[in-house]
């Protein structure tokens, strides 16, 4: 059942009995007019990592969906161990051994680790034998694969990084040879994504296949074996990982050379702009989530803050952007005091000039539904030159919204195409656009490129740049690493709540944030001094 | 800006035309079996309900006097829908706003119906509104879903009415429980008679001046939804709650005030039946106007221009279904309930039922009016 054991040297696949694990042959899918994916041939070999890379919208998530089960290709084949398969759901799919580990997960967060690998493989109606039976099984594999979850536990108590680990196991449990990782370090801490590419390596060594989809370039050349990189809809390169570069990928994935650097002058800054001073935020079950938050900005400097997600950036950048009320402490807006209770909220805080891009953007920054239009006028729309008395004036609307969308490069440029159908990068681009059009003193932006293309994000990096130079304050909150230390004058470290360290640009090394990221703080507070990782 | 295309990229005529058509036609399909089963002839029942709907002035009267409160109430659907909120509560609203049309025609005593009628639309919107309100205010502020408490509050509108109705507005020294007659300067024009003066022949109807009213209303309301920056916060919250309050929209605000004009809209049926048809106040008279208004607005797109054309096609039910008994011995009321059940059924639970296949349609070939995803 299982597929050989040998490692294959790149290029040069196992001349046994299957040459390939898994083999995609010409996949074409559409829908409606949008061609996802064309003609699309990949082979992946056993026992081996290989990458999938390529912008948003490059067909990577229809493909995965396909090989899955979730999606029915219009055209081509499927080779499972050198035999066609026909896959109408994700159960044949695992009865081929294929097996998915989602950005989302999909676990049941009131469950113990072992029920959650039991679902579905109950066995009876009696489920003391099953799980007896189960537990036998997954510690043998948690053996065979240095995986290690406590069975027990309520997976709602667990880490993400260990919840990954539950994911993993259970694909493992129902006899995945072929494993399709979707964006797997996108909630991980550095520490995490270290261990997480231990397993697979042992992944790899026990002679299983390992799919990696991911848009971290980094983590393609850490880890894989051969990398395919698909742009729109179609494989555009395939490489052995060993004899390409990041820079040769990225350019791939855009078809063009891409400016993977963010060019900027020494910063200059000017007075404080927006201060927090001991800000503590409890949250509705009474857990303190920001702990006694300090802080300043300045005119004309970026401030990043760096955290793995869920370690208080998301309530620090709500709580100055009105969103969330505080319990303790001081806000300060360009020299105005905020006491905890008091008025302010979003609408508030753009009467004062704080423009905010928050981190989720489908959920907060635009309404899917609306036409682009609508979207850029959101938190805008009580403005006077939006209105002809009680009328909304959509002319105008519309006319503004072409013009930030010529501006921001918005594409395609109709301020009428509902907001859903924009690539992630353009509603991103808009939503910047409309931050930035009412000139604010003071940017909050969160997560400002996660599901943005590469041509988009240094876009993207240089309106921020642009807008600092002009003298405006920005606070920068981040799960990409690379991004906070690009732009960032200053970095702020959070971790469970806390802000644990500060670093100026200059002293800031991955080693040194990624260690302070996980807790691991060289000292509690302040500024911190020496080289040592 | 109006619907646009849907999630799904069909054209707006396909989802606001295409789709209702095919589900009424099947509603009629399914009535003709059910025709046939009990030994009738289904097309000759079908041209008996059209021609009684349409084929007279006085049936022509009948079905507009019934649109004219299902506009009402289907616009109320509507207004709560673009706000998120399914207001089942319809029926009491309609029936307290009702009560507070007849509470202010009571209270003019013998003023002409002009003076009255901007009075007697207040009254009736004052009272719906606050009936929607309450569970509007109890949805933003307690958490209890509007469906249930909408549907409660139907009950205690019922008992209060029969409550007020025998106790306190009976006409005394009469059994049966209804108020005082309005004076008769009171009394909105019908409009036979309003023809007549214009040297129109109709035959009597109830169809009344609510008619223009529920016309004018669906205007004001099409301005509201989609032309003022209200009505632009009210969609923003029905789409997506957190990025209205991102907006600075307070979500819970904006709830209780699409609540209260919900009910208010639906109060207004008050002015049709009560002002323009009953003169007086009595049990029951929203006669399950407020439920079929969901139908109504669920097959009208809760769009004012969608509500029209579907309240005159359930207003042709309720009319043409009245002729049927009248002409079919063997076809009781009960099997018009049927036929109107079954057009509930297919245009309203089931409207989506075809909706997977018109996309798979239109998926196999490509239109020039939708876009592919931003390069």
């Amino acid at each position: 059942m299982h597929a050989v054991t040998v490692t294959p040297a790149p290029h040069s696949p196992p001349k046994s009995a299957h040459q390939w694990a898994v083999e995609l042959v010409g996949i074409d899918k559409r829908f409606g007019p949008v061609h996802a994916n064309k003609d699309v041939t990949l082979r992946f070999a056993p026992a081996s990592i290989h990458g999938l890379v390529g912008e948003n919208g490059a067909g990577k998530s229809t493909l995965m969906s396909i090989l899955y089960g979730f999606y029915h290709a219009d055209s081509g084949q499927i080779l499972v161990r050198g035999r066609e398969v026909e896959i109408k759901g994700s159960q044949d799919a695992i009865g081929l051994g294929i097996g998915m580990v989602h950005q989302h997960f999909m676990l049941v967060e009131t469950f113990t680790v072992l029920e959650n690998l039991l679902l579905g493989h109950e066995g009876g109606p009696l489920l003391a034998p099953a799980v007896a039976r189960a537990r036998r099984e997954v510690e043998e594999l948690e053996r065979t694969f240095g995986l290690e979850v406590p069975l027990d536990a309520l997976v709602a108590d667990l880490p993400v990084g260990v919840q990954q680990r539950v994911e993993i196991l259970k694909a493992l449990y129902r006899g995945a040879d072929v494993l399709i990782l979707d964006e797997p370090t996108a909630v991980l801490s550095p520490p995490e994504v270290e261990q997480l590419f231990r397993i697979l390596e042992r992944l790899r060594a026990e002679g299983r296949t390992v799919v990696l989809i991911t848009h971290k370039l980094k983590e393609i050349m850490a880890i894989t074996d051969h990398v395919s990189v698909l742009r729109r809809g179609a494989v555009v390169a395939e490489f052995a990982t060993a004899a390409t570069s990041r820079q040769e990928l990225a350019d791939a994935m855009v078809g063009r050379k891409a400016n993977l650097d963010v060019e900027k002058a020494p910063p200059q800054p000017g007075p404080v702009l927006l201060a927090a001073d001991g800000v503590n935020v409890v949250d509705a079950r009474g857990v303190t989530t920001l702990k006694n938050a300090c802080l300043t900005v300045r005119a004309g400097e970026i401030v990043g803050v760096a955290g793995v997600a869920g370690n208080g950036q998301s309530e620090l950048l709500e709580v100055l952007s009105g969103m969330r009320p505080f319990a303790s402490g001081r806000v300060t807006i360009k020299g105005t005091a905020l006491e905890p209770g008091g008025t302010y909220d979003p609408a508030d805080a753009r009467r004062r000039g704080v423009a905010h891009v928050p981190e989720d953007r489908l959920k907060l920054a635009v309404v899917k539904e609306f036409p682009a239009a609508q979207s850029a006028i959101l938190g805008y729309h009580e403005e006077k030159g939006l209105a002809r008395k009680w009328r909304l004036d959509w002319k105008r609307v519309t006319a503004k919204t072409a013009e930030l969308m010529e501006r921001f490069d918005v594409r395609p440029r109709d301020p009428a195409l509902r907001t859903s159908l924009f690539s992630g990068g353009n509603q991103q681009k808009l939503v910047m656009a409309r931050e930035m059009e009412r000139d604010p003193d003071i940017l909050l932006v969160g997560q400002p490129t996660r599901g943005v293309d590469i041509g988009a994000i240094a876009f993207i990096h240089k309106q921020l740049v642009a807008l600092r130079d002009r003298g405006k304050a920005i606070l920068l909150v981040s799960a990409e690493l690379d991004e906070i230390m690009a732009l960032s004058d200053r970095i702020l470290v959070m971790c469970d709540g806390e802000i644990v360290g500060e670093l100026s640009a200059a002293e800031a090394t991955e080693g040194r944030i990624g260690s302070m990221m996980a807790g691991v703080a060289e000292t509690a507070t302040g500024s911190v001094s020496g080289e040592e990782q | 800006m109006s619907a646009g295309t849907g999630p799904d990229n069909l054209p707006w005529w396909a989802t606001g035309v295409l789709l209702p058509v095919i589900n009424v036609v099947l509603a009629l399909v399914v009535s003709a079996l059910v025709i046939l089963a009990i030994g009738e002839d289904p097309l000759g029942a079908m041209w008996t309900m059209v021609q009684g709907a349409l084929g007279t002035s006085e049936g022509l009267g009948y079905t507009l006097y019934y649109a004219t409160s299902l506009i009402f109430t289907a616009l109320a659907v509507a207004v709560a829908f673009h706000g998120g909120l399914f207001n089942i509560g319809g029926e009491g609203q309609a029936y307290l706003g009702g009560l507070g049309v007849g509470l202010v025609c009571l209270a003019v005593g013998d003023m002409p119906w002009y003076l009255v009628l901007p009075l007697s639309v207040l009254g009736g919107a004052a009272f719906g509104a606050m009936w929607g309100a309450i569970p509007g205010y109890l949805q933003a502020y307690r958490g209890s879903h509007v469906v249930i408490t909408t549907i409660m509050f139907n009950f205690i509108a019922s008992s209060l009415m029969v409550y007020l109705m025998v106790n306190v507005l009976i006409r005394p020294g009469q059994m049966s429980p209804e108020s005082e007659q309005f004076a008769p300067a009171t009394f909105l024009p019908l409009v036979q008679d309003m023809a007549a003066a214009v040297g129109i022949q109709m035959n009597p109807s109830p169809l009344n001046f609510s008619l223009f009213l529920a016309l004018a209303t669906c205007v004001l309301v099409w301005a509201f939804i989609w032309h003022t920056r209200w009505g632009f916060a009210l969609r923003t919250v029905g789409a997506n709650e957190n990025a209205a309050r991102y907006a600075g929209i307070d979500p819970k605000k904006v709830i209780i005030l699409a609540m209260a004009l919900s009910g208010a809209l639906a109060g207004l049926l008050g002015v049709n039946e009560i002002h323009g048809v009953q003169h007086r106040l009595l049990l029951n008279f929203p006669a399950g106007m407020g439920f079929t208004g969901i139908a109504v607005a669920l097959m009208g797109r809760n769009h004012p221009a969608g509500i029209v054309p579907a309240a005159i096609l359930f207003g042709m039910l309720y009319q043409g279904g009245t002729e049927l008994i009248f002409d079919y011995p063997s076809i009781s009321r009960e099997l018009v309930v049927v036929i109107q059940g079954v057009v509930i059924l297919f245009a309203g639970a089931l409207e989506h039922m075809f909706r997977p296949a018109l996309v798979r349609f239109f998926a196999t070939k490509p239109t020039a009016t939708t876009k592919p995803a931003g390069a």
